[in-house]
């Protein structure tokens, strides 16, 4: 395994968002049962996707074995919450492994109001006075608020960040810490919860001994950030392959500067001669990363092409940088469309029952940008049946019917739509359906037809005198 | 008897090959007319070029998506702020349902092409078109041969490329095939003198009307022909057939066209036609009459016919008269007056004046627009005089009657072309036809056939024609598609010593002579196709809105008008209204889908005059005007900082004198004066202002090469406040807001 990702890398890991109400919970005893000795939790707002590292040290101190693990969210929290991982730890420090456990969104009834609940499924049942260790990573979008909400151009962006210094948990929780980690050292104010102190970029909140479950502790950290705040507000892939040899992929963006609102004049002059000081939380570069041998890469939005992109191509990716037309200041907007050829044997491939499956990736080839409406079509090739698609979250799926170059019976377009979407998303999926081959022919032989009819008639137009006269 | 027949089969054998062979000719002419154009695709991208084709793309996405009653009854009001334009009854809908034809019947054949892509490719397919229209009406002119050169020369003549490269989605590039295949159905009429030709030339005259307004070059020119042909005693039924028709039913046709309407009976432009109707019938009657009666009661009659028919003719003339001087401008529209009298524009219409398209052409127009065929044309006259056919006098009008107009207005040139590549054609395949028959004849190999051939050329004309064609297609069937081009100068020299050796009934030249002749004939066609090349290559193919220039670090792409638009498209407020001077008003409606005060169409020319007016006026003044229009944002471009010459400080005296027509407080003396010190790198002056702020005006965007400058006009300030302002602004800012946006100086 390649070692970029260790932690949440395999690809079990991924069954997330399962039904709500798939099982009744079983085990709300457990809750009594089950306390937490350490909890350790680390903010990451250095960009504008908040991610939450959460180490839990869970002990059973109940009669019963327990084999699911509550994790509580505030209303705020889940409603921008994106992804929820969790993988149980073993061994120590250097050899430490971790095997991806199953996040199911659960209710449970002694919450208190509005708070959602997420089960983790433990690999083996925590026996009385066992303890276990747990990882746990959750994503957080539009979870800064940018205060002053308008800037000029000038201005660097502050934002607020709300959270409680007490981990929101339905156990109880003997001892406690959270840091956050700021971009930078401007930290304009923050929530004093004693004991709380600030050291570089990084605050530190406890530790606290001894909290009840669902304490809360409203804090407010009010600090600089000044990355780009990218938010593609929609975005609709549309994958579409032939079997004769080609995947092609068009990718339509509706991107949007989601920071502080952008107040007063731009000036030029100001942005070219002053790019340090001036337009800090502003962007103009994005990176798309694309699938190896991508090929016919083309960059343009409604009015032609924008000129400036740049494709670097490697045997194991393809790097595509690229500008908007105008640098994106708060709140502005921009639209483009980004498409590109990839070779069908990389993604096509047999399954054992004789169907074939497209394996592609999920989610947004940019970098560092949320999605908040992805739209995700693949057209299968005219003439095929039964797709399934599978897919290791929760998705809403319908099928659509598109008529493209010379289509009779139209192709199916297997569409998957998901909400709230962030790079930890990108995860291969998979589209299942039958086709025969035979139907490759259908066009080819359709138009030899046409030409040898329209070469018929001539003939017999010539050969035939419709005079009158004789 | 089997001789003959054998003979006979051997004819139609290559009458056959010959037709193949032309076939295929034509084909590979159309191949290269819209390959050709293709350049623009390449070097830049698949994208509308300019300004009007903006216009028209936005009027076919228009059709496409709302159908054909809406686009008749679409008034836009996002254009002509507040005001708004009827679109349908003010544009020519020609292009846009054809374009809009092809994109249904595509996308009703499940090819998915977009509308751009439509537009961007009608241009090409319409000069293959073209070039094959040129093909027939040269065909019935002087015959296979000619015609193959002519259209050859037509699917790359510069000036038609100009503007039918891609993306060039105008007009013109459908209305040229219009009007070379309503003068091919003319002339076929008049040599067939069929009813179902003329039915179909009324048609073809009517798409010419849909198409564009230069249609009135053809409602004048056939007349003109056909009163020529009754003055040089060529009256004919055929003529009768080919005329008549014509007015009749291309009249009723062309008062359908929503644009033209009435006009088509009630403007100047139209009458020559109505009076060489009524000659022509005059004409028809005296022949009739002079048939039935002997020539004594002829005599008799035609005293009383002609005393009668004077009369109702003055009776005609004075009602015309009337009616001429009843309408303002003596019926006639503004540009038609400005062909008549090459002044006029200049003197009384300044938005006429104003536009470079609309100048006289310079010298080397001519050679860059249709290069050696200006040479040939004198030639081709000189071969449409032998003998001179109904067809070949007609001919030979258009190009007298095109140089003229060519001469007044640059754009014209686009007519000339067609006629200069007839008659290049027609004297190319000429000179070509006497050097080659020199040639073979001489050959003592080839001397068999050679009586054969000369048996054939010594009868008659069209069939004729056609086996010496294939001949030499036969021998060189490659290098006769860029032969058939050129022929022309010698001609004329060498044609004198050719009568000296008549050889019983055959002009032959020496043989030497001949094939030094034809030598130099390819070398002339093979030049005229490099420039042609060339021309298409370099000249003609730069969309407009991106810009490019090399210099030692590469190629530069300047994109800032989209840049520019696409800012406004989705970062201001879908209802906002952007004032901008009027050439950029079908860009911003079409690309960054804003409402606009004035555009390209200039129907109205006090709305100019007062856009004109607040770009020349003071901050205060100009904030005034634009915000009794309701604009909120003001777009002004500036080449000051990387040499871009047409810019917005290039117009303002034109902006000045159009504004000054309609409002006398602006005089140009006032903005000639030159007292300033920063540096303008287009015009290598210093600017007048330096050092100054905006107080009603603010800058909201800026694209990279800073050429596109757009202002946001700030909300009006509180009493007080706004007092004191105001007569800072007053004394700080003396020339207009545009010029201090665009000098506002950065350092």
């Amino acid at each position: 395994m390649p070692m970029e990702e260790p932690l949440f890398r395999l690809p079990l890991s991924l069954l997330l968002f399962l039904s709500l109400f798939l099982l009744p919970t079983c085990f709300s005893s457990s809750t009594r049962d089950l306390h937490i000795l350490n909890a350790e939790r680390r903010i990451d707002l250095t960009s504008h996707i908040i991610k939450v590292y959460l180490t839990l040290k869970v002990e059973n101190s109940g009669t019963s074995p327990a084999s699911e693990v509550h994790l509580a969210f505030s209303p705020a929290e889940a409603e921008h919450l994106a992804i929820v991982k969790a993988a149980a730890t073993s061994g120590k420090r250097k050899k430490m492994t971790y095997t991806p456990l199953d996040v199911k969104s659960a209710e449970l009834p002694d919450g208190p109001n509005g708070t959602k609940f997420f089960t983790v499924t433990l690999l083996t049942p925590l026996n009385k006075g066992e303890t276990t260790t747990l990882e746990v990573l959750y994503i957080l979008t539009h979870s800064l608020e940018p205060f002053p909400v308008e800037i000029s151009q000038s201005e660097s962006q502050l934002v607020y960040y709300r959270d409680s210094a007490i981990l929101l948990s339905p156990y109880h929780v003997k001892q406690q810490t959270t840091f956050i980690k700021t971009p930078s050292t401007r930290v304009e104010s923050f929530t004093v919860v004693d004991p709380a102190k600030r050291a570089g970029t990084e605050l530190k909140y406890g530790p606290y001994e001894d909290q009840p479950p669902y304490s809360y502790s409203p804090v407010l950290v009010h600090f600089e950030n000044n990355n780009p705040f990218a938010v593609v507000e929609e975005l609709e892939r549309e994958i579409e392959i032939s079997h004769w040899g080609n995947v092609q992929v068009t990718e339509r963006y509706r991107l949007a500067h989601a920071g502080a609102r952008h107040k007063g004049a731009f000036s030029r002059v100001e942005y070219q001669t002053r790019p340090d000081a001036t337009g800090a939380s502003s962007f103009k570069h994005l990176l798309a990363r694309l699938p190896p041998r991508v090929h016919s890469v083309y960059y343009r939005d409604d009015i032609g092409n924008v000129s400036t992109s740049n494709l670097r191509t490697d045997y194991r990716k393809s790097e595509l940088e690229f500008q908007p037309r105008y640098p994106l200041f708060g709140g502005w907007k921009s639209t483009f469309v980004i498409g590109y050829g990839l070779p069908l044997q990389d993604f096509l491939f047999e399954s054992p029952d004789g169907r074939r499956y497209l394996n592609f990736t999920f989610g947004c080839p940019l970098t560092q940008t949320v999605v908040d409406k992805l739209i995700l079509k693949v057209v299968l090739p005219e003439g095929s049946k039964d797709p399934t698609a599978v897919v290791p979250f929760q998705v809403e799926q319908h099928l659509e019917v598109k008529y493209s170059y010379l289509d009779v019976v139209g192709r199916t377009v297997v569409v998957l739509e998901k909400r709230n979407v962030v790079p930890e998303h990108n995860v291969p999926f998979q589209v299942y359906y039958t086709f025969n081959p035979i139907f490759m022919l259908a066009e080819p032989l359709m138009l030899s037809l046409a030409f040898f009819l329209f070469f018929v008639a001539s003939v017999s137009y010539l050969h035939v005198d419709l005079s009158i006269r004789k | 008897m089997a001789a003959s027949d054998a003979h006979k089969g051997d004819v139609s054998m290559r009458n056959a090959f010959g037709s193949v062979l032309a076939f295929l000719i034509l084909l590979l002419i159309g191949v290269l007319a819209f390959s050709i154009r293709l350049f623009s695709v390449i070097k830049y991208e698949s994208v509308i070029h300019e300004f009007d084709p903006y216009f028209n793309y936005r009027v076919t996405q228009f059709l496409t998506k709302n159908g054909i009653y809406d686009f008749w009854n679409w008034f836009d009001d996002r254009t002509w702020y507040p005001l708004g334009r009827v679109i349908g009854g003010t544009v020519y809908p020609g292009l846009t349902l054809t374009a809009g034809t092809l994109y249904w019947l595509l996308n009703s054949l499940n090819i998915p092409l977009s509308v751009e892509t439509v537009c961007v490719f009608t241009a090409p397919i319409f000069s293959a078109f073209a070039s094959w229209a040129t093909y027939l009406l040269t065909k019935e002119v002087k015959g296979v041969g000619a015609g193959l050169t002519a259209a050859a020369l037509l699917a790359m003549v510069p000036s038609y490329i100009s503007r039918s490269v891609a993306g060039s989605y105008d007009n013109e590039a459908v209305a040229i095939f219009a009007l070379i295949f309503t003068f091919y159905l003319y002339l076929k009429t008049l040599n067939t003198g069929s009813l179902f030709y003329a039915t179909l030339n009324s048609l073809s005259y009517f798409y010419m009307v849909c198409s564009w307004g230069g249609y009135t070059f053809i409602i004048n020119l056939i007349p003109m022909h056909v009163l020529l042909c009754i003055v040089t005693g060529r009256y004919s039924s055929r003529l009768y057939i080919a005329y008549a028709p014509l007015v009749v039913l291309g009249t009723l046709l062309a008062a359908l066209v929503p644009v033209v309407g009435f006009n088509a009976v009630m403007t100047s432009e139209h009458f020559a036609s109505f009076l060489v109707f009524i000659i022509i019938h005059v004409v028809a009657l005296v022949y009739y009459i002079k048939g039935i009666l002997s020539p004594k009661m002829f005599k008799v009659a035609l005293a009383l016919v002609v005393s009668v028919g004077l009369a109702v003719c003055f009776a005609m003339v004075a009602v015309l008269i009337a009616l001429v001087a009843s309408s303002p401008t003596k019926g006639w529209s503004g540009r038609s007056l400005s062909l008549l009298d090459p002044t006029y524009a200049s003197k009384y219409i300044p938005i006429i004046a104003s536009v470079s398209e609309h100048q006289p052409p310079t010298w080397p127009s001519y050679f860059m627009d249709i290069n050696v065929l200006a040479f040939l044309i004198p030639a081709g006259i000189i071969a449409c005089f032998s003998p001179l056919s109904d067809a070949s006098s007609f001919v030979v009008l258009y190009i007298v009657l095109s140089v003229y107009f060519s001469g007044v207005m640059v754009r014209l040139m686009l007519v000339l072309a067609p006629a200069a590549c007839i008659l290049s054609g027609i004297a190319l395949s000429q000179a070509f036809d006497v050097f080659t028959r020199s040639i073979k004849f001489q050959l003592p190999s080839l001397s068999d056939h050679s009586h054969i051939d000369a048996g054939d050329a010594s009868s008659e004309n069209v069939v004729l024609d056609d086996t010496i064609k294939t001949d030499k297609s036969e021998d060189t069937p490659k290098e006769r598609t860029t032969k058939r081009s050129k022929k022309k100068e010698k001609e004329p020299v060498e044609k004198p010593p050719s009568k000296s050796q008549l050889k019983k009934r055959l002009s032959v030249l020496p043989f030497e002579a001949s094939i030094v002749a034809v030598f130099l004939l390819v070398l002339l066609v093979a030049f005229y196709v490099v420039h042609c090349v060339w021309a298409a290559a370099e000249a003609y193919s730069a969309p407009s809105i991106v810009l490019t220039s090399h210099s030692n670090d590469g190629l530069h792409v300047f994109d800032d008008f989209r840049e520019a638009y696409a800012w406004l498209s989705h970062n201001t407020d879908v209802d906002d209204k952007v004032a901008s001077w009027w050439d950029y008003g079908y860009q911003t409606t079409a690309m960054a889908n804003r409402t606009v005060i004035v555009d390209n169409n200039t129907w109205n020319n006090t709305h100019i005059a007062t856009v004109g007016t607040a770009m020349s006026s003071p901050e205060k003044a100009a904030w005034e005007i634009f915000h009794s229009l309701d604009v909120k944002y003001v777009l002004v471009v500036f080449g000051g900082l990387v040499g871009y010459p047409s810019d917005d400080i290039n117009k303002f005296l034109w902006m000045v004198r159009i504004g000054g027509g309609v409002f006398p407080h602006i005089k140009e003396p006032d903005y000639l004066r030159d007292d300033g010190k920063a540096f303008d790198r287009v015009r290598r002056t210093e600017i007048g202002k330096k050092y100054f702020k905006l107080t009603h005006f603010e800058e909201v965007f800026t694209t990279h090469h800073w050429m596109v400058r757009i202002y946001k006009l700030k909300p009006p300030k509180n009493r007080i406040r706004g007092k004191n302002k105001r007569s800072k602004s007053k004394t700080s800012s003396t020339t207009t807001s545009k010029r201090k946006g665009t000098r506002r100086n950065p350092f």
